[in-house]
């Protein structure tokens, strides 16, 4: 038995079953990032300094490309998740919100693909 | 827009110091969200060869930069904890009220000795701003 009123199921109103999905993969990237962000700043203030060839040589080791790229992507992912939450609480306007939304998600997209081609141009440039 | 109270309704709530733990780690996750793209800038300036990186790391040591690193320092050591405070209570642990005042106390105490050790290491550590 549905408990909805047929008027909300036509307006499609209630839960879009969606949010436990959102909350869980927000507490998966956040585990994620413990040890990655801790290592990228372990390993950023090991670098003797942050010359270009020192930062360079640095990126282009096969064990810090892979984390920076899993870094920039989870961190995306998780930073994503985050602002969407902030725009759903305090954005109301129907139109502004989707609009924020759809800007917020697009520049995520943008940003960690940004990063995995640079680190992979970085990592790539030397292993020729 | 509906003229009824919109949650999270603010206005209505008295102050406790639990909700500035709440609220610090949204500024703060905001501010490590400028962070991924400030690490996806670094990143690119690297790619782009010696010329670019130089062009970017006159930015990336400039007075106001370094102000932005002292920020996230603190912005990053914050979330990671008050962050851990939550998978705690995510396993249903730590809810009771005097419980949830404590480590908020704990939180605060505890980003706040990480910040100086992260500020600390990368001052004295030999790793220099680019």
């Amino acid at each position: 038995m549905s408990l909805r009123s047929p008027l909300g199921k036509v307006l499609g109103t209630g839960s879009a079953q969606q949010g436990v999905h959102h909350w869980w993969v927000q507490r998966l990237t956040s585990v994620a990032l413990v040890p990655l962000s801790i290592w990228f700043l372990v390993s950023l203030l090991s670098l003797p300094s942050l010359d270009y060839w020192v930062v360079s040589a640095w990126m282009a080791q096969g064990s810090s490309a892979l984390l920076l790229i899993l870094l920039v992507l989870v961190g995306a992912w998780h930073s994503q998740l985050g602002l969407q939450v902030i725009v759903e609480d305090y954005v109301h306007g129907v139109g502004v919100r989707t609009l924020t939304l759809v800007a917020i998600t697009f520049a995520h997209v943008l940003i960690g693909a940004a990063g995995v081609f640079a680190v992979l141009k970085v990592a790539l440039r030397s292993a020729q | 827009m509906p003229t009824r109270p919109l949650s999270p309704y603010l206005s209505v709530y008295k102050f406790r110091y639990t909700m500035v733990t709440s609220i610090l780690n949204r500024f703060t996750g905001v501010a490590l969200s400028a962070g991924v793209l400030l690490l996806v800038y670094w990143l690119t300036a690297v790619a782009g060869g010696a010329h670019a990186h130089a062009r970017a790391a006159r930015l990336l040591s400039s007075p106001v930069a370094k102000l932005c690193y002292a920020g996230l320092m603190f912005a990053f050591s914050y979330h990671l904890i008050a962050g851990i405070r939550h998978l705690i209570w995510d396993t249903g642990r730590g809810l009771e009220r005097e419980q949830a005042r404590r480590s908020a106390w704990l939180v605060g105490a505890l980003s706040v000795a990480l910040t100086l050790v992260i500020g600390y290491c990368a001052w004295y550590g030999g790793t220099r701003a680019p």
